[in-house]
């Protein structure tokens, strides 16, 4: 083809070549350092689970990883979801009144609200996680009250429980609920909230049933971008968690890092990313149908 | 009586909404302050996360604890690095899919999409599987690190110039290109400057990306420690104060550098 153009003076002088030549460095990239090692993650969790790194994997087809990598840990699996699943719906209650606020309440203090959403992301990730662990800290103040209130036994705590690791997840992801949510709410027309209320709908019912169903954009992506790095994370679960509240992240990273047990830890990363396809794909499915009800 | 309570009953109502963002605001600046905090704090034990008593001297000396402060230049390093590949290659990528047409426009499009819907602990097995079958594993370390992170934030980049080229006026161009302006100079004169507010908020997004990312770097980093290594190293055996002194100084850096963007926004006549 480039052959061609070379001896004949082209019909549309260099609009296509130009394109591929931008686009060529990032794909080339994306190809190695991405579609790559996805292919060779597959190929790994096909391996003889028999060899070492040492010796070296055999490919033998070993669909028995799968078998295996689930029964032993199907606990981490259920937990992992479960936990990712807790977290997204209590950041979507917790960010949709706050995205709510910033898009019709702040006024002239929209842009600062953004700021002072995103803000807590200017610090690292392992720090605020380890913030989280002074104030579930045992002898700490929310420990006190919760004990006060009969919510945690007397020798109780919150730390290396489910709850500290799910308010972890929470607290971690809730920017990328929030953006998204604001982002669809901001661009709702008030006209249409306002024909609900001229049309003598309580301010709650034409929330119902018109600023509602208009964020639901919003609330798919949101919950999505919270889901998905939350099923994947495991800084919460090492942190604020106990071997008990381990995800399926602090096996993978277990069998990789610590017992070099390759083809296994590949056939985990590979179910969890397969679940998370699935699952994204049957939830856009069905919010989309119920956009159309 | 009942006027006065049905007038606070409506103020209240009227307000709800925005008292509970107020107060989810809060929520996520519990953490934060406890930070800011436990800077100051002078603890009795390294495994203390309790606050005990209060001291300059973390602040005063903030590179104490061996390896934190070498650990911070590390990762800046490979931030910087990292910022400069990914907005280079994503910057020309989001030009040639908005300014150019090509064949397999959805597939680049779903190559793009991909790494951002994956999780970070898939990203960074399939990447140590790749370099440990290429009998690479013993010599990870920055580059694997750097490599891997030009990867992730590259998407994000694409999807950010991508939006903002996307909100540009072609005819802006075309006028340029009338006034017999030739491809290069519309392209540094107009095109770039108008798209430089959106290149600029991509390199930023990489660089925070980057600097903080700690899943990725933990399955490729070798013996490189960079600051999340180090927090993470530090946790199992007792973080020294020091670490909330960094991260303090994130915080206000970055705080100080997105207030004052907004006010010389403000500021410059539309």
């Amino acid at each position: 083809m480039s052959a061609a153009a070379d001896t004949k003076p082209p019909a549309r002088p260099r609009r296509i070549p130009t394109g591929y030549l931008l686009l060529l460095p990032g794909i080339a990239w994306l190809l190695v350092f991405f579609l790559v090692p996805t292919m060779q993650l597959v190929a790994t969790s096909l391996y003889d689970p028999a060899g070492s790194l040492d010796t070296g994997y055999a490919m033998t087809w070993s669909w028995s990883n799968y078998v295996d990598a689930v029964t032993t840990y199907q606990e981490q699996f259920v937990r992992s979801f479960l936990y990712a699943g807790t977290a997204t719906v209590l950041a979507l209650l917790l960010g949709y009144p706050l995205a709510y606020a910033i898009a019709f309440k702040a006024g002239r203090w929209k842009n600062l609200m953004l700021v002072l959403v995103i803000a807590p992301f200017f610090t690292s990730f392992l720090v605020r996680t380890l913030a989280w662990k002074s104030i579930l800290a045992d002898n700490g103040f929310i420990v006190g009250v919760f004990k006060a209130l009969g919510l945690v036994a007397d020798d109780g705590r919150l730390l290396a429980t489910g709850v500290a690791v799910v308010a972890g997840l929470t607290y971690n992801f809730l920017p990328f609920m929030v953006l998204p949510l604001y982002a669809s709410l901001e661009k709702i027309d008030q006209r249409l909230v306002e024909a609900g209320s001229d049309l003598y709908a309580s301010s709650f019912t034409s929330f119902r049933k018109v600023t509602l169903p208009l964020s639901m954009p919003g609330v798919v992506a949101g919950t999505l971008l919270t889901f998905i790095p939350a099923a994947g994370d495991y800084i919460s679960s090492e942190l604020l968690g106990s071997p008990n509240q381990y995800m399926l992240g602090n096996v993978i990273d277990n069998a990789f890092l610590v017992q070099l047990n390759f083809p296994i830890a590949a056939s985990l990363s590979v179910l969890l990313m397969a679940a998370i396809v699935t699952l994204v794909f049957a939830y856009v499915r069905r919010a989309g149908t119920e956009e159309l009800l | 009586m009942t006027a006065v309570l049905q007038r606070w009953g409506r103020w209240i109502s009227e307000h709800l909404v925005l008292f509970a963002g107020l107060v989810v605001l809060a929520y996520t600046f519990l953490p934060i302050s406890v930070v800011v905090l436990m800077s100051f704090n002078d603890p009795a034990s390294r495994l203390a996360y309790e606050f005990t008593a209060f001291t300059w001297d973390n602040w005063r000396n903030p590179c104490e604890p061996a390896g934190l402060c070498a650990s911070v230049v590390k990762s800046l390093q490979i931030g910087f690095l990292a910022t400069l590949g990914a907005t280079a290659l994503g910057t020309l990528m989001a030009f040639a899919m908005v300014r150019h047409r090509f064949r397999g426009r959805s597939t680049t499009s779903l190559l793009v999409f991909l790494p951002m819907a994956t999780p970070e602990v898939v990203m960074g097995s399939s990447l140590l599987a790749l370099f440990t079958s290429a009998g690479l594993s013993g010599r990870l370390g920055f580059w694997s690190i750097l490599v891997a992170h030009i990867m992730f934030c590259l998407s994000f980049v694409v999807v950010t110039v991508k939006a903002r080229l996307a909100g540009l006026d072609a005819s802006l161009e075309q006028a340029a290109m009338d006034l017999y302006a030739t491809p290069w100079q519309t392209y540094w004169r107009v095109t770039f400057p108008l798209a430089f507010p959106g290149i600029l908020a991509a390199a930023l997004l990489s660089f925070s990306l980057s600097f903080d990312d700690f899943i990725v770097t933990n399955f490729n980093h070798g013996n490189t420690i960079t600051f999340p290594m180090y927090v993470w190293g530090s946790a199992q055996r007792g973080i020294p104060p020091q670490v909330n002194v960094i991260g303090a100084l994130m915080f206000l850096v970055a705080l100080v550098l997105v207030l004052g963007g907004d006010v010389l926004r403000r500021r410059r006549p539309r």
